[in-house]
């Protein structure tokens, strides 16, 4: 892979060092565990947390004779994945032999893609905020099988395999350096999880170990030419991956000033004590001696397989985010944030449709998530749902209840249930908007405080206080904007 | 290319075989004498010639996503020389 670099360096991104700035460039390989019944090479389950090597066939255990047959579902799924990636589908792949021993390989290698991959370069866009969009590009998205996995904790002197792992379909997705920042590099490991979750192709469960990243960081003088990588691998969440940068960086910045000079090697992040150490293990076993599987024709289809599987794709999360902000005329910002999945999107579809959409966002995102969040529920166990939380943004617009008192009937709702409507009409909660009614409170207000009637004649922003002598006098019912009306109608405002 | 004693000592350890110190130079000869004998593939011209994948017109097999396999834990563990709640067990290797 020759490397080219896409970036301007941006100074706000510099770090300081003793003698002058630093930049990062940062390079992602993210493992994504296929979202399949069956592994990628033989029939066995790929359920999560069974009992020890119940989920193994003797092709995962690699005994003499077996033949892998590929999962053309596996297939399937790397393909949308790579049109989600837009990026180029590769009708015809090979599958590699990549050797190395461990014990929780029991081939004695792992099946890959290492000339041809399925899939080759996309591009990936990070919403950076102030920074605007940044354009990462993908290098390669290939299929290989998972390892076992090794237990240390069950035996003083032994270690325990479990195979359960072993097999299962990875997609080993491989971005360009162009990452500059380990905020950067967090948004690309959430943009992607949010694109694999939206296509179904991986459940980006990361604490499972369905998605981890191998990290590659060197640093440079700003613009300069590319230093020595390290490789940070098996990092498996992403505040750790913030971590690992920030301590590798810092790391290679002081060896480099030091008069140092970087080794190219495999690194491990400790979560302990946030920082990497060397994997020397690693080193002399990176002669992997690929060569094409001998058990395995190559991976071939045509156009028409590829373009039945685009037409099936659902609206991927940069489509829906511009969609949203046209149709609904939210802020990009809120739009980011409704977006995050496809259920919660869908959520404030249901509450916006027919309805103003930026106070439909604003309920969404600010009671609604905000709730869910405090009580750790998601949308689909959540107590309201979208026909309540419309109902009772219905009764906002149409003036029958104010805001105050929403978020009381947003309370009620989320903790004894009901329709919106019935609850304001049973318990009184109707904001007066009876402007007759007002007059009287107003009328009795005005003449049971002269002296404040004398003040506000000079200084006008005392209304704030009539308002909420007002508001109180109707136990926070008057519609605020007759209220304002009439009282500056009344004190000649 | 040509083998020395040093790849060889390498090869060796890549594929976990225990080579003893006095035969390296012997076997460096008799893999020189193999890939010589390989190389004589290379006088034939195949410029323009798509590298073969099989010696029969065939395509990948392919399955349908099902689980048809596994579930037999304790035969996958009845040849490990050690082994505990059908895990395999090894001797402990930690990074």
């Amino acid at each position: 892979m020759s490397l080219v670099d896409t970036r301007t360096p941006d100074p706000k991104k510099f770090i300081k060092g003793a003698t002058g700035d630093w930049e990062m460039v940062i390079g992602l390989e993210i493992h994504a565990q296929v979202t399949s019944e069956s592994k990628l090479f033989s029939g066995s389950s790929t359920k999560f947390g069974n009992s020890p090597n119940s989920n193994v066939s003797f092709v995962d255990a690699a005994m003499p004779g077996m033949l892998p047959t590929i999962n053309e579902e596996c297939v399937r799924q790397a393909v949308r994945t790579g049109l989600g990636l837009k990026a180029k589908i590769n009708n015809r792949s090979i599958f590699d032999r990549k050797n190395y021993f461990y014990p929780d390989l029991p081939q004695g290698y792992q099946i890959s893609q290492f000339k041809d991959p399925i899939v080759g370069e996309g591009i990936v866009y990070l919403d950076m905020g102030k920074d605007g969009i940044v354009e990462i590009g993908i290098e390669r998205l290939h299929l290989e099988q998972d390892a076992g996995k090794s237990i240390h904790d069950l035996h003083p002197n032994m270690s325990f395999i479990d195979l359960n792992r072993s097999g299962v379909a990875l997609m080993e997705i491989v971005s360009k350096p162009d990452i500059r920042s380990s905020e950067e590099a967090r948004s690309y490991i959430a943009k992607i999880r949010t694109i694999l979750r939206y296509l179904g192709t991986c459940d980006g469960n990361m604490e499972q170990g369905s998605l981890r990243a191998d990290i590659n960081v060197s640093v440079r003088e700003p613009g300069g030419e590319f230093g020595t990588r390290c490789e940070i691998k098996n990092v498996n969440s992403m505040r750790f991956a913030v971590a690992a940068i920030e301590y590798e960086a810092r790391r290679q910045i002081d060896i480099l000033e030091d008069g140092g000079k970087i080794d190219q090697e495999t690194r491990l992040f400790d979560a302990k004590t946030g920082k990497t150490r060397s994997m020397r293990s690693k080193e002399e076993a990176h002669d992997y001696r690929y060569f094409p599987d001998p058990d395995l024709l190559p991976l071939e289809f045509d156009d028409e397989f590829v373009a039945k599987l685009a037409k099936d794709l659902p609206e991927l999360p940069d489509e829906k985010h511009g969609r949203f902000v046209s149709e609904y005329g939210i802020t990009s910002y809120d739009a980011s944030v409704l977006i995050s999945s496809r259920a919660n999107a869908s959520f404030f579809e249901d509450v916006a449709k027919g309805r103003n959409g930026k106070l439909s966002a604003n309920w969404v995102i600010n009671e609604f998530f905000g709730r869910l969040a405090k009580e750790e529920l998601n949308v689909a166990n959540s107590p309201i749902n979208a026909h309540q939380l419309g109902g009772i943004i219905d009764l906002i617009s149409n003036g029958d209840i104010s805001g105050k008192i929403a978020k009381e009937l947003f309370e009620i709702i989320w903790v004894e249930g009901g329709k919106p409507s019935e609850i304001v009409e049973k318990r009184g909660m109707k904001q007066v908007s009876d402007t007759g009614a007002i007059e009287k409170m107003i009328d009795e207000i005005i003449a049971n405080n002269p002296e404040q009637v004398i003040k506000v004649k000079e200084k006008p922003q005392l209304i704030g206080w009539f308002v909420g002598q007002v508001m109180k006098a109707s136990q926070g019912k008057a519609n605020p904007r007759a209220v304002n009306e009439i009282l500056k109608a009344k004190l000649g405002l | 290319m040509s083998v020395d004693a040093n790849i060889v000592k390498r090869i060796g350890h890549l594929a976990r075989i225990k080579l003893e110190q006095e035969n390296l130079d012997g076997l460096a000869g008799e893999l020189n004498t193999i890939l010589g004998f390989v190389e004589q593939l290379d006088e034939v011209d195949v410029s323009g010639v798509e590298p073969m994948t099989s010696v029969i017109p065939a395509s990948l097999r392919v399955r349908k996503d099902e689980i048809t396999d596994g579930g037999y834990a304790d035969k996958i563990v009845s040849n490990a020389p050690l082994s505990e709640d059908n895990f395999f067990m090894v001797p402990k290797v930690v990074e």
